[in-house]
């Protein structure tokens, strides 16, 4: 008895700090249907799916979203493309300036959010850089860069180049090895890295606030209704990303797993399936 | 891999597709560099110094009016005089929520690498999933859960734990609850990256010679997963001092961190100056527990 719970105390306190991690999580959902009581009212009152069915009580609130959704997308892809090429380079590579370049990359990683934001102000007004969606897409690429190079250049460095020298050996030439081997293998790198630059584009108030003028993104809209009363459709959209993540995360996770699955059939299948090994 | 990029090549061969390539290849890496790190210097670097520069700007002028250069440094000791309480508050709550966090994310993390069997994925994808959803809107969660109304104040106050009139919301303890929630899996991610490494035989090697399960976490567990503390520690501490989002929304201006200040210099009062030289006291300041705290603790490698 005693080494059973001196075995599972520690499962038992981790699963209650998972609790208090998850609680807020169910919260938004459950209050993504809730009817409120009065509009500063943050208490759960009626159930309702009106939420759901009207999603955007406000234009305003629509136009945020949408705005995250473009800022998101643009910043995406500027990010991505930069911080590929820079992860090869590092990767793939030698040049002087490696620990200058290192450097560049890891602290914008290290730095406080305010900081980034605030200097960023700075130079945009001293620029006379008039603020706004163009000026936020700046700053939004600006932090997610350094995240695109550390997740491509991890799938990078685990890659087996042996399948590259296989592919030039039979003739390939350089382009085509690139297009037909190398970019499929890094491809779910790249992917990765694209997801993570969005969320961390569609999230992010503290950059976001200090560079965006009067563009109103939906963090904004959040921060500026908080005042006045938030409306519970707020809810509804927080619940959507965490459901559309979580889908992501899944379907990415059973593809990684079909994909291994099917890479350790492939031998066994051509020896003749030998019954069930392991 | 630079020692490969280095080898001498033969350059006097008149056969010119290797010597051709190695030639551009040599200038290859510096093209995939540029856009990305010029995006760096640009809009990372540069605005440092300018915000450097905005720092030392003569406090008398405005956003109209434009600034002069006067190097006025006295605009740090202004600024530190003036609030210095919200400084203190932010590594205050930022330290508390930091000690709460590696209570709560050393079992967690621990569990997960070496307990959690066939769950372990499951579990750490519950570990990120609060950052699925938005920062804002989990945040504003915590006012319904500490709500007065809500059950948890309406526990405490039935054991006692709080008076008939006590509240949770807009105290201290709303806004170090929340910090500690927000930030917990940056701490726990590279935590759970070294124990999952601790071979499980080096314990019971210890517990073979005699060490009892304290003595063993003290000599092997902790020790080996140093790294993974260090990391976690400054992943979470370093946005967790900086974070203003947390204080505004389950604190009142008693609880303001100086992220609330600064906000309101840049943003509000239009005080250029004092804001840039807040930014850069915080800066300092986070750079300096950071360079203490790693040299105390002896490791560079997390670097």
């Amino acid at each position: 008895m005693r080494r059973w719970l001196a075995d599972r105390w520690v499962m038992g306190v981790a699963l209650l700090v998972l609790a208090y991690l998850s609680l807020p999580i169910i919260v938004v959902a459950g209050l993504s249907f809730n009817r409120p009581s009065s509009r500063l009212s943050y208490d759960f009152h009626e159930f309702t799916l009106d939420n759901w069915t009207h999603p955007f009580p406000t234009l305003e609130m629509r136009d945020a979203v949408v705005r995250s959704i473009e800022i998101g997308l643009i910043a995406t892809v500027i990010s991505t493309v930069l911080g590929t090429l820079m992860a090869f380079a590092l990767v793939r590579h030698g040049f002087r300036g490696r620990a200058g370049i290192n450097g560049l990359i890891f602290l914008p990683m290290a730095t406080p959010e305010l900081v980034m934001g605030t200097s960023l102000l700075a130079l945009f007004v001293a620029a006379q850089i008039p603020l706004g969606f163009w000026t936020i897409v700046i700053a939004h690429v600006m932090f997610c860069v350094s995240f695109v190079v550390v997740t491509v250049k991890a799938r990078l460095a685990g890659m087996d180049r042996r399948l590259e020298e296989a592919a030039m050996d039979l003739y390939a030439s350089e382009w085509q090895t690139f297009r037909r081997v190398t970019l499929p293998l890094v491809l779910p790198g790249i992917v990765a890295a694209a997801l993570l630059a969005f969320s961390l584009s569609f999230d992010d108030f503290i950059i976001t606030n200090f560079n965006s003028g009067t563009t109103v993104t939906f963090p904004m809209y959040v921060w500026g209704a908080a005042g006045k009363g938030i409306p519970p459709q707020v809810n509804v959209i927080g619940t959507a990303m965490f459901a559309i993540a979580l889908l992501v995360v899944g379907a990415s996770s059973l593809q990684g797993r079909r994909a291994r699955r099917a890479a350790l059939a492939a031998p066994v299948a051509a020896v003749g399936a030998p019954k069930s090994a392991s | 891999m630079s020692a490969l990029a280095h080898v001498p090549t033969s350059s006097g061969q008149p056969a010119a597709p290797p010597g051709a390539r190695r030639g551009r290849s040599r200038l290859l890496p510096y093209l995939l560099l540029l856009p990305g790190a010029a995006w760096l210097l640009v809009f990372f670097v540069l605005p440092l110094l300018q915000l450097a520069a905005a720092s030392l700007y003569d406090p008398s002028g405005s956003i109209s009016t434009g600034y002069a250069m006067t190097w006025a440094f006295g605009n740090y000791p202004d600024a530190l005089q003036q609030y210095w309480p919200q400084l203190a508050r932010s590594f205050g709550y930022s330290a508390i929520a930091l000690v709460l966090a590696l209570l709560m994310g050393y079992p967690l993390a621990y569990g997960i690498a070496q307990k959690a069997g066939r769950w372990k994925n499951l579990l750490l994808v519950a570990v990120v999933a609060p950052m699925f959803t938005s920062f804002l809107v989990r945040t504003l969660a915590w006012k319904t859960i500490l709500s007065d109304n809500g059950w948890v104040v309406g526990l405490l106050r039935d054991v006692h734990l709080l008076g008939a009139d006590g509240r949770l919301l807009a105290t201290p303890f709303a806004v170090v609850l929340g910090l500690t929630y927000n930030f917990l899996p940056f701490l726990v991610l590279p935590l759970y990256a070294s124990l999952e490494r601790l071979d499980p035989r080096l314990l019971e090697a210890a517990s073979d010679l005699y060490a009892s399960p304290l003595r063993a976490f003290q000599k092997v567990t902790l020790p080996l997963s140093m790294p993974g503390v260090i990391a976690g520690t400054l992943l979470f501490f370093i946005p967790a001092t900086g974070d203003y989002i947390n204080a505004e929304l389950l604190g009142t201006p008693n609880e303001y961190m100086i992220g609330n200040v600064i906000d309101s210099a840049f943003l509000v009062r239009l005080d250029y100056p004092q804001g840039a030289a807040l930014s850069f006291l915080l800066m300092a300041a986070i750079l300096a527990i950071v360079f203490v705290y790693l040299r105390k603790a002896g490791t560079e490698e997390v670097l």
